[in-house]
């Protein structure tokens, strides 16, 4: 079974939670931005967490679905139709065969993450069915999605569900939309923090930083004030990773994320905690963004309530369901 | 040995400062330290990347708190294991020599020919020497694989004759074809893909170096032991030819 992509929109690309393993060999992790938002879309459907989804940037995706599928999104302010009504982020619809589902526009954020039940069934490659838009492999075909696309659904092994239209339950709202248009983004202090003199430090710390157009999956560009260096020695390349920021001689920081590379030469001023990820998919041209530190064992603090979070969700979810 | 958090849920583990003053002796350590903490398969580390002077490790933090049953100090915790585990592996090879890191020695052919070697007249203008000298020296050199990323399979290849370091192109090329042999400050290497860069080209191989459905996907792996084979205009063509046929 399957979906026709009546319109592919800006840019749509088959995700999941990304490649692990291959760092060695050069291969970026790839996968949604934002993989918790496609966790929780995943677990409103009833699918496998790690099942692949759609990556949908801007909006103007339009998709037909060939039988009956559930379906629900999660990601920034998104105006999502089925025929005339409207779906909301987090809320779960069950689609009659030959449905139309429609991304209208990003009204806050650029991106979201819509599971459809069953999965998306593209090949494995290299352990993921993400797409390395870089690389040219992986998800559908190694690329971004075109106009009657015909997508390939995994048969949903659970029961149809008793309901049909929009659910009028949903997943928290923090977790279903997460957009901001001046967010405040969390850090750790970067491997080579202490390169940085205290005039740079508290610029970093202390300004709000505005999103430059050139960004991209690889990574968000920052305009604001200079962040300079205090030493010129040329660094040795090593890892880097999604939620670095570097400061390349030009001074204008690089927020990194799921499509960087897997090694860099500049140094690394500080790293965006893991929950704090999905807001940094979101940026887009003209947001304004803030730094403020935390300490590692905050972060893994943060990431464990949040896991744990999910947990009693998904608990709540099939209890709900038997 | 230094160990630094590289975010939440990756550490660096640095094991020497410097690369260029011992870039033998510095990779052997790198790909000991790699291939030890691959081996030793800590719960919870999924993936691992080694480059010039550190391993990255990977890991994550749900995973490890439970295993190490202190979940407020899960990084105090990891970064013990890892100690732990390179310095007794280190102990280990100097007395015995059996974790003595073997380097797979691989031959690329490569052609020199002007039509691949854009760039090839600048390298000899730097080093004041001929052409043809260019391709004597980089094809007589033995070179190792520093690390590899930039895009998938890249290969950054340590061991250029310091003449024939050439400073990048001022303005990148916007598409580079795949297969190119380039020349990068003190660094040599090969473009897997087809992708922008800014390295100076000087030759081209027939060899497919990343295959995302293969087994590992590169055809070469950090720590390989590279030479590089002059090949004619023809040589190259038959063995594009015969690559082909291969699929």
């Amino acid at each position: 079974m399957n979906a026709v992509v009546t319109q592919a929109g800006f840019l749509t690309s088959v995700q999941d939670l990304g490649r692990t393993g291959f760092r060695q060999f050069g291969v970026s992790t790839s996968g949604a931005l934002d993989p918790f938002a496609l966790r929780v879309a995943n677990v409103l459907v009833g699918n496998d967490e790690s099942a692949g989804g759609l990556e949908i940037t801007v909006g103007g995706l339009q998709l037909r679905f060939g039988d009956e599928r559930i379906v629900a999104w999660c990601g920034g302010e998104f105006d999502v139709q089925i025929g005339s009504r409207v779906l909301p982020a987090g809320h779960v619809a069950h689609l009659q065969r030959g449905k139309e589902l429609k991304f209208v526009r990003a009204q806050i954020g650029c991106r979201c993450w819509l599971a459809i039940s069953g999965g998306i069934d593209v090949p494995v490659v290299l352990g993921s069915r993400s797409t390395d838009l870089r690389a040219n492999f992986g998800g559908f075909e190694g690329r971004a999605l075109r106009d009657n696309d015909v997508l390939p659904l995994r048969t949903w092994p659970g029961s149809p569900p008793p309901a049909t239209g929009i659910s009028s339950w949903t997943a928290p709202h923090d977790w279903a939309s997460r957009a901001s248009r001046h967010p405040n983004l969390r850090f750790i202090r970067g491997v080579d923090w202490s390169r940085f003199d205290d005039v740079t430090i508290q610029r970093f710390t202390q300004h709000e930083f505005s999103v430059s157009p050139d960004s991209d999956r690889m990574g968000v560009r920052l305009d604001g004030p200079e962040l300079k260096r205090q030493d010129k020695t040329d660094l040795i390349s090593e890892a880097v990773a999604p939620g670095t920021i570097q400061v390349p001689p030009s001074g204008k920081p690089i927020l990194l994320l799921g499509d960087c590379q897997t090694i860099g030469g500049y140094p690394k001023i500080a790293h965006v905690i893991t929950v704090d990820l999905g807001i940094a998919a979101q940026l887009r041209a003209g947001d304004g963004v803030r730094f403020s530190e935390v300490t590692l064992q905050d972060a893994h603090r943060l990431l464990m309530e949040r896991e744990r979070d999910l947990e009693r969700f998904r608990i709540g979810l099939s209890l709900q369901r038997a | 040995m230094q160990i630094t958090a590289l975010g939440d849920s990756a550490l660096i583990v640095r094991v020497r400062d410097q690369f260029e003053d011992a870039p033998e002796e510095t990779l052997n350590e790198v790909f000991r330290a790699f291939q030890l903490l691959r081996d030793a398969g800590i719960p919870g580390v999924i993936d691992l990347a080694p480059a010039y002077t550190s391993v990255a490790i990977f890991f994550d933090p749900m995973v490890v708190a439970k295993v190490s049953g202190k979940p407020g100090e899960l990084f105090d915790w990891l970064t013990e294991q890892v100690r732990k585990i390179v310095t007794a592996g280190a102990h280990r090879g100097r007395r015995v020599r059996s974790t003595r890191t073997v380097a797979r020695p691989v031959e690329i052919p490569v052609c020199y020919d002007p039509g691949f070697a854009l760039d090839i007249g600048r390298v000899a203008e730097q080093a004041q020497i001929s052409t043809s000298e260019v391709v004597d020296l980089h094809s007589r050199s033995e070179y190792r694989v520093a690390c590899i990323g930039f895009v998938p399979g890249f290969t950054f290849l340590a061991g250029l004759p310091k003449n024939l370091a050439t400073p990048r192109r001022d303005v990148p090329r916007k598409e580079i074809p795949a297969g190119s042999v380039g020349i990068g400050g003190a660094q040599t290497g090969i473009y897997p893909l087809r992708s922008p860069g800014g390295w100076n080209l000087i030759g081209r191989t027939p060899l497919q170096l990343f295959d995302p459905i293969k087994d590992p996907p590169t055809l070469l792996c950090p720590g390989d032991r590279v030479r590089f084979r002059a090949i004619s205009r023809e040589q190259f063509a038959a063995f594009a030819e015969g690559s082909q046929n291969d699929n």
